[in-house]
């Protein structure tokens, strides 16, 4: 196991290493001149050049990558003398849009995507499973019908018509939750209110994920319902509660560790619509507005993180995977 | 006289990787290791085995389903080994395969009509009277109902679909056809119609089988020869009757003895042979005799010399304590 | 002789959109302490759903049950077609337990076989782990399994298929059920394999006098240990006898036929098998009449009934030898009588 473990976090770090290596390049390659980007309205040939020289654009591109890489675990000054710069590790770069280093700015966003995905993953874990097993449980009765209608509208439904109805008819029209107009807190100044500022989002963003959630938890639990095993568990005489849970259940919702995962890891790289209906300040919107703005060191420095955390995710589900099945402990 | 195949030191192992990342082999699966036989023009050559025996893998690779590891193939004298795939095909004509499964080994989506005409439309042959005609004498002669030549593979039993597969393995009136357990998904009482079936076409068109299956009754009486299969090595190799009534080798007397016989007063008197323990891994195969973790015989040579196949009587057999 | 179950007149069906599927047709049987009784048949013939229904196991949704099973158990005679879910849990496992064609798919790939024996275990007898786990031990070592120590703390895919057929064995009699159900136990495995798993079935059955229900379509395996035999076409017994009635002395037309079509290790080994015609009927439109008719190889000539239209019972015909056919029993002794000779010495 202790092997496993080690060999897949190696494998991880090389995977990473060369995810930032492609991300870079293609960043290279987009027909932008870095240097053009650095200065604003009143940009001469002459100021272009000098910051070229000045932030090393005019230095090989291997030279450039490295002196990236090496920002992230040292931190990076940029610029030189007295105009210069200066971002502590980890380092993703500077932005000359918004004067601030990238690393801050990720730092501002995160815990608001954080929050969002948490939140969300476990209101429709909660809902999605729940309502599959029901629904399997009680297959062709009332309760399945129900379940395959809110499965119908939450997968058909795109994300930003759920959250503008649910605006519009619980915040604008009757008030059940107030209107928020107040700037991010965190769990840890003031739970309620971050409760309260989170809630639609999360019902927003879960909704869609839930229905997902709860045909794939009925098909899982009603096809393992099938298994030979289960057929063995029942004629050791367990309670029928004993066979759902310890039997069926598990083996019916290993998978879904594997899907969990990497939805979660999807909604950090930023609920983009999300983010833009309920105005979070997270990293979906950081990243579309950073798009609109040409803003280069924050585009390149949120799909790395975005590709990072998918590839970490990955690992982690691989890990708990090998937790949940004996067959995959191999080696 | 030629043997329409012949079988020279036929090796085929299969790689085992830890992972796709890493490139190292972690072993290998000698799933057939250095088998010799020959089977001359109409004979049917029985091939029998446990599980993991390595006779599927045997048969697929005689006719080049897959790549031989080592060793030779002759088919009617002429080396086949290292032919090209393109170059095979006009061989594909003369061999074929019946397969196992009859549910999985159709195409849902083709009518009977199609799955039967596929050969011929592969090697481009336009039989006399068209391909219409072609198929629905061939569907009369494996006893299915030739106005069923527009239906789908659903709505035919396990039995009428085994019938489709062996007609479509005759059509080009192959000489040489490889049945992997062609009755073994089948009911007692239609396994018994397929059996006959083939031994009629057998008699008909004259051509040879290497008919493999687990069950020793079925391959005695299809069989004119029998080689016995184990751990991916022929143990012993015979005529049918000689076989049967006299096995040399250990493996083969405990595989004998260990099938149930339906006769009652047969069961309750007669002596059984009961092997200890299971199949040792392809992967990490005994030395010297494959079979002296489980022989009761065993010797300490057994356990450092591989015997060779010998002649004795009519039989071949691997055993350095023949009985 | 102990009573250990009582089948009577048990019907399952199957309602479909196409229609009912009659997969049990007005089926009796018994089994005593000590003796193996088997279900003989085809696909199809009903034996695996009847096999099934003694402990409730069929899907109770999509199946109709009717007749009685009266499984008789230390608390006294309990009816599975009308007793509670809850009785009928107590008597699985306790008072009947079962093992299965498939032993890859029959052991749960998430736990370790120390954790499905104990399971099986304490639900009956409310041990504490440790005591069960000593149990477990035992038993593993009771079905010739080396080192039950190492590896009762092992998964199921770390066994071969022979060593988990054990394991199922060993969980099926851990709590020293008076009636085992074995559906088709070695189908799924090699003949040397199988020859270990029927060997150790016997003498667990003379070391615990257990009753066992066979179910299977090997008449071979049947020759080996069965006692009676049950011979079941289209959902009906059609031959019921002692297991030298049924291969020496068969009386039933489909029983003679079945025998016929087998190739023997000790047979003749040439000339064609005498393969039954035809297809099994479709279980939702059964024939008038005798299932077996459109089949059957002899000539009908039937005194005041026909094979046609008239289902023919199952009748005594020798004493404790039942056939269900309408043919004069003279000739079809004369039929049966060729079998008599048939079979070799190994």
């Amino acid at each position: 196991m202790i092997n496993y473990i080690s060999r897949r976090l190696l494998y991880a770090a090389v995977i990473l290493l060369l995810v930032s290596m492609a991300v870079y390049a293609i960043f290279q390659f987009l027909p932008f001149d870095p240097a053009a980007l650095t200065c604003g309205k009143n940009c001469r040939p002459n100021l272009i050049a000098a910051n070229r020289v000045r932030l090393g654009f005019d230095k090989p591109l291997w030279e450039q990558y490295w002196l990236f890489l090496s920002g992230i675990f040292v931190g990076r000054d940029y610029g030189v003398g007295s105009a210069a710069f200066s971002c502590s590790a980890p380092s993703l770069g500077y932005s000359f849009r918004q004067n601030a280093c990238v690393t801050d700015l990720i730092k501002q966003a995160l815990p608001v995507t954080l929050s969002l995905a948490i939140g969300a993953l476990i209101l429709w874990l909660i809902v999605g499973i729940g309502l599959g097993i029901l629904a399997a449980r009680f297959k062709d009765s009332p309760i399945d019908t129900g379940s395959t209608i809110f499965v119908l509208i939450g997968t058909s439904l795109p994300t930003f018509v759920t959250g503008l109805l649910l605006l519009i008819y619980l915040t604008l029209k009757n008030n059940i939750i107030p209107l928020n107009f107040d700037a991010y807190v965190s769990v840890f100044d003031n739970p309620s209110k971050f409760f309260m500022y989170f809630l639609l989002p999360w019902i927003t963003l879960a909704f869609a994920f839930s229905a997902i959630y709860t045909r794939y938890t009925r098909s899982a639990v009603i096809e393992t319902s099938g298994e030979d095993y289960i057929r063995t568990a029942w004629a050791k005489g367990l309670k029928s509660s004993v066979v759902l849970r310890k039997h069926t259940l598990r083996a019916a919702l290993a998978p879904l560790t594997t899907l969990a995962g990497l939805d979660f890891a999807g909604l950090l790289g930023g609920a983009i619509l999300t983010e833009t209906i309920f105005n979070l300040p997270g990293l979906g919107r950081m990243s579309l507005k950073a798009v609109n703005d040409f803003d280069l060191p924050v585009v390149l420095a949120t799909t790395l993180l975005a590709a990072t955390i998918v590839v970490i995710m990955n690992l982690i589900v691989d890990l708990l995977y090998a937790v949940l099945d004996p067959r995959v402990r191999v080696g | 006289m030629t043997p329409i195949v012949k079988v020279e030191n036929l090796t085929k192992h299969f790689p085992i990787k830890k992972n796709a990342l890493a490139r190292r082999k972690a072993g290998n699966v000698k799933a057939v290791d250095g088998i010799s036989f020959e089977i001359a023009p109409g004979e049917t050559l029985g091939m029998v085995g446990e599980s993991g025996c390595g006779k599927t893998t045997a048969g697929r690779t005689i006719i080049k389903l897959y790549e031989p590891t080592g060793g030779k193939i002759y088919f009617e004298g002429e080396d086949i080994t290292e032919i090209s795939p393109s170059a095979m095909r006009s061989y594909r004509s003369k061999m074929q395969i019946i397969f196992q499964d009859p549910f999985a080994s159709l195409n849902p989506r083709h009518t009977i009509g199609r799955i039967i005409a596929a050969p011929f439309e592969i090697q481009n042959i336009t039989p006399e009277g068209g391909v219409k005609r072609a198929v629905q004498t061939l569907m009369e002669r494996v006893g299915l109902n030739p106005e069923h030549y527009n239906r789908f593979p659903h709505e035919f039993s396990g039995g009428q679909r085994q019938r489709i597969g062996i007609a479509r393995s005759i059509a080009l009136k192959p000489k040489f056809i490889v049945a992997d357990e062609p009755v073994s998904a089948l009911d007692v009482s239609i396994q018994a119609q397929i059996i006959n079936l083939l031994d009629d076409l057998q008699t008909e068109f004259g051509m040879s089988f290497l008919f493999i299956a687990h069950d020793l009754s079925v391959v005695q009486h299809i069989s004119d020869r029998v080689a016995v299969m184990y751990l991916g090595k022929i143990m012993e190799i015979a005529p049918t009757t000689d076989l049967y009534a006299a096995p040399h080798h250990p493996y083969t007397k405990a595989l004998l003895s260990a099938v149930p016989v339906p006769d009652p007063q047969t069961e309750r008197t007669r002596e059984r042979i009961l092997l200890h323990g299971d199949l040792p891994s392809p992967m990490n195969p005994p030395t010297g005799c494959v079979f002296n973790t489980r022989c009761w015989k065993a010797q300490d040579r057994c356990r450092i010399d591989e015997p060779e196949l010998l002649q004795i009587g009519t039989s071949s057999v691997a055993c350095h304590f023949p009985e | 002789m102990t009573r250990l179950l009582d089948i009577n007149d048990l019907h399952v069906t199957f309602p479909t959109e196409d229609g009912n599927v009659k997969a049990v047709d007005g089926l009796s049987l018994t089994l005593d302490a000590g003796e193996t009784v088997a279900i003989v048949g085809e696909s199809g013939s009903g034996k695996t759903v009847t096999s099934l229904s003694v402990l409730g196991l069929h899907n109770k949704k999509r199946t109709r049950l009717t007749g009685e099973i009266l499984v008789h158990s230390e608390r006294g005679v309990v009816d599975v077609v009308s007793c509670d879910d809850e009785e009928l849990r107590k008597l699985r496992g306790s008072a009947v337990a079962m093992i299965f064609q498939d032993p890859m798919s029959s052991l749960h790939p998430y736990y370790s076989i120390g954790n499905q024996l104990s399971e099986a275990y304490r639900v009956v007898t409310k041990a504490s782990k440790k005591d069960a786990l000593k149990r477990c031990v035992e038993m593993l070592d009771l079905v010739g399994i080396p080192e039950p120590q190492k590896r009762v703390k092992e998964y199921p895919h770390q066994f071969s298929g022979g060593m988990r057929q054990r394991v199922m064995i060993a969980m099926a009699i851990i709590n020293n059920p008076r009636i085992l159900i074995a559906d088709e136990p070695t189908t799924a495995l090699d003949v040397t394999v199988q020859a270990q798993i029927l060997s150790l079935l016997k003498e667990l059955q003379r070391e615990f006098n257990m009753g066992i229900l066979l179910i299977t379509h090997d008449l071979g395996v049947v020759a080996e240990v069965a006692d009676r035999v049950n011979v079941m076409y289209a959902g009906k017994v059609v031959e019921r006898g002692t297991v030298d009635d049924i291969y020496y002395r068969p009386l039933a037309p489909y029983t003679m036929g079945l025998l016929s079509s087998i190739p023997s290790v000790y047979g003749k080994g040439t000339g064609r098998l005498s393969a039954i015609p035809g297809q099994p009927p479709s279980l939702i439109s059964l024939p008038e009449g005798c299932s077996f008719a459109s089949r059957c190889s002899f000539p009908s000539q039937v005194v005041g009934a026909s094979c046609a239209t008239d289902a023919p019972h199952l009748s005594e015909d020798e004493p404790g030898h039942f056939a269900r056919c309408h043919l004069a029993l003279a000739d079809r002794r004369t039929a049966g009588a060729k079998f008599a000779a048939k079979g070799g010495t190994a």
